[in-house]
């Protein structure tokens, strides 16, 4: 037996901070949450009221601009199509704000982190352990001091996600950025670009195939948090799912498992299509 | 005072440069410095002198330090001790903005594996240093048309560098560093990743235009054919460190130590030497009479071009000056002595 007198009471600490934090700054998180709940209440209420057509033209759209491929835009326009047809259609764009939301949310602040990483070694050596332990501790840890700070319901979801979602466009972002070809810096130095010329005119165009991939996994782990995040009251999919185990209703959890995946392949193939359009701006010259 | 001026730089490599720099100044060698201290030498006690105008080439191996001396010219380096200068303007002490306006105005540089940016075309790359200026894109865009017209890739202005062969994106490299009108062309090994033949068509390339815009070029390469081919003056680094500066045919003729010579041994000399150095003097009171009318070649003249003209006459050739009066001769002592390599021994 470890001797008792060495134990750290740090979950006791842990509490006593929450606590600390829920007292003293309540109402700012509460702020912050009412805000971040606005955006998401209005982007809901627009996928929800908008008919089930103009979603899926829209879907076959944005698939035709990424890909220029008439069978992905058939598939996809399909997955979608299906996701209708098992009754699901109004949880699944339940899903889709929450997702929407959280993806640009780590995205607005994983790229600028990224970037911060890639530009300095000190920082990099701090986010990478930060990075790994927001991917591995179990979500369900920080799930607790986000519902005693926001309450039940969407934004503890949304930020959960961001949480679990982030770090791959992070790490994708600071890659992307360090992989740039020295000698194309090199060059862009030798003619007097400042450092900004530099980030947004070399380095950031160049690393885009890689914040693209980033994005996409990103948005694949969004998804995939959807189901925990119902767990804290945030409706949609995941909803149903635990529906489906509370219940042990095995075909209803299956339809909302289907209705998921298929929600992940139509955003994992935009997202691919968008990071191949980044990799070869060169290739939609070819033609000429 | 000449128009850059290089003065004693170190460089040094390493976790601690200046416990290095002490033992570098105190004649330490490469080994010795790592060995004590880590440190990596990259440039010991380098000055150098370039005049406005010539072609300036670096001659060194890899892991000479050539490629650290030609970024100290525009601070992609710092130095760990010494002095750069241009025009007299002491380019160290300029601070970042300073530093970039410089390298905008007065520098363009090409580099051996191209440094293109591979997500603009031709035209944007090309453009690329104006448009860093904050030229306007119309100027700029007919500045880039004329520069790409210049280096033969008329009608390649769409195309991105990955559709070019290496050539030709060196082409564009060039046209890049043109396009600016800088006064100094850096050169770091320009030509080196490119096929042999195509390599040539640059060089030439290269000199043609440099008898045109009288460009300041400083130009790093490994290969002593390419320096004595295109340099008014040569350098040669061994290991960070000096060893001798010389127009090609003092190289060639006179190298200062058996490492110059091992290099300068496969020259085709017939292409380095010129009349004017293998010839015997004539002395001035001899006076103009006495010399051959029928073979005569001017003092520059090479010596692959001398040999035709000495297979086709039974006497000495004479050597013309600049005002073509005879200067010197040429008879088969001198073509035999300047063919064979130990002759300056």
């Amino acid at each position: 037996m470890f001797p008792e007198q060495l134990n750290v009471p740090l979950g006791k600490w842990v509490n006593q901070f929450v606590d600390w934090l829920v007292i003293n700054y309540g109402t700012a998180f509460e702020a912050f949450a009412d805000s971040l709940l606005t955006i998401l209440v209005a982007l809901e209420q627009l996928l929800r009221g908008a008919p089930w057509w103009l979603i899926l033209i829209a879907i076959a759209a944005i698939t035709w601009h990424a890909s220029k491929n008439w069978k992905l835009v058939a598939g996809l326009v399909i997955a979608m199509f299906v996701i209708g047809t098992l009754g699901l259609w109004d949880k699944a764009m339940q899903t889709l704000a929450l997702m929407i939301v959280a993806t640009s949310l780590s995205v607005v602040i994983g790229v600028p982190v990224g970037i911060a990483m890639a530009m300095s070694n000190r920082l990099r050596a701090i986010m990478l352990p930060v990075l790994d332990t927001m991917q591995t501790m179990p979500s369900f840890v920080y799930l607790i001091p986000a519902l005693m700070l926001f309450g039940l319901g969407k934004v503890p979801a949304i930020l959960a996600t961001v949480i679990y979602a982030a770090p791959p466009v992070i790490r994708l972002t600071d890659l992307g950025i360090r992989l740039v070809d020295p000698e194309v810096l090199e060059a862009s130095r030798s003619f007097g670009a400042s450092r900004k010329q530099i980030l947004f005119g070399v380095q950031l165009p160049l690393a885009l195939p890689n914040i693209m991939a980033g994005i996409n996994q990103t948005t694949m782990m969004s998804i995939s948090m959807v189901v925990i995040a119902s767990m804290i009251g945030a409706r949609g999919l995941g909803e149903q799912v635990l529906m489906g185990i509370q219940r042990l209703d095995v075909g209803a959890g299956m339809e909302a498992g289907i209705a998921i995946v298929l929600l992940a392949v139509v955003f994992d193939r935009i997202g691919q299509a968008y990071g191949k359009r980044s990799q070869r701006t060169s290739s939609a010259e070819d033609g000429q | 005072m000449s128009y850059i001026e290089i003065r004693n730089i170190f460089k040094i490599f390493g976790p601690d440069p200046n416990a290095a720099l002490e033992l570098a100044k105190a004649g330490s060698d490469k080994e010795e410095i790592l060995a004590k201290t880590g440190n990596t030498v990259g440039l010991h006690d380098v000055s150098l002198s370039v005049e406005q105008g010539e072609t300036f080439v670096v001659m060194g191996l890899s892991g000479s330090g050539k490629s650290t001396l030609i970024r100290h010219l525009n601070r992609l380096i710092d130095p760990t001790a010494g002095q750069v200068s241009f025009g007299g303007e002491d380019i160290l002490s300029m601070d970042i903005p300073t530093l970039n306006a410089f390298r905008r105005k007065r520098l363009g540089m090409v580099f051996q594996r191209f440094g293109l940016l591979p997500h603009r075309n031709v035209m944007d790359n090309v453009a690329y240093g104006l448009e860093i200026q904050g030229t306007d894109r119309k100027t700029r865009e007919a500045a880039a048309s004329k520069w790409i017209d210049r280096v033969g890739l008329a009608g390649y202005e769409a195309k991105f560098p990955d559709q070019l062969s290496g050539g030709m994106q060196q082409r564009v490299g060039l046209a890049r560093a043109l396009a600016t009108d800088p006064e100094v062309l850096l050169m770091d090994e320009a030509f080196s990743a490119l096929d042999p033949l195509i390599r040539s068509d640059m060089q030439d390339e290269l000199m043609k235009l440099q008898a045109e815009l009288h460009k300041t070029i400083v130009f790093i390469t490994h290969d002593l054919d390419e320096a004595l081919k295109i340099g008014d003056r040569i350098a040669i680094l061994k290991d960070g460190k000096l060893i001798q500066v010389g127009r090609p045919e003092e190289i060639v003729l006179n190298p200062a130590d058996a490492y110059v010579q091992a290099f300068t041994r496969d020259v085709n000399r017939g292409k380095v030497l010129r009349a004017r150095s293998i010839m015997e003097p004539i002395k001035p009171a001899s006076g103009t009479d006495g010399f051959s009318t029928a073979h005569v070649v001017r003092y520059d003249t090479r010596l692959e071009d001398i040999l035709p003209v000495a297979l086709g006459s039974d006497t000495a050739i004479t050597v013309t000056g600049h005002d073509n009066h005879p200067i010197g001769t040429i008879g088969k002592k001198q073509i035999l002595d300047a063919l064979s390599v130990h002759s300056n021994d």
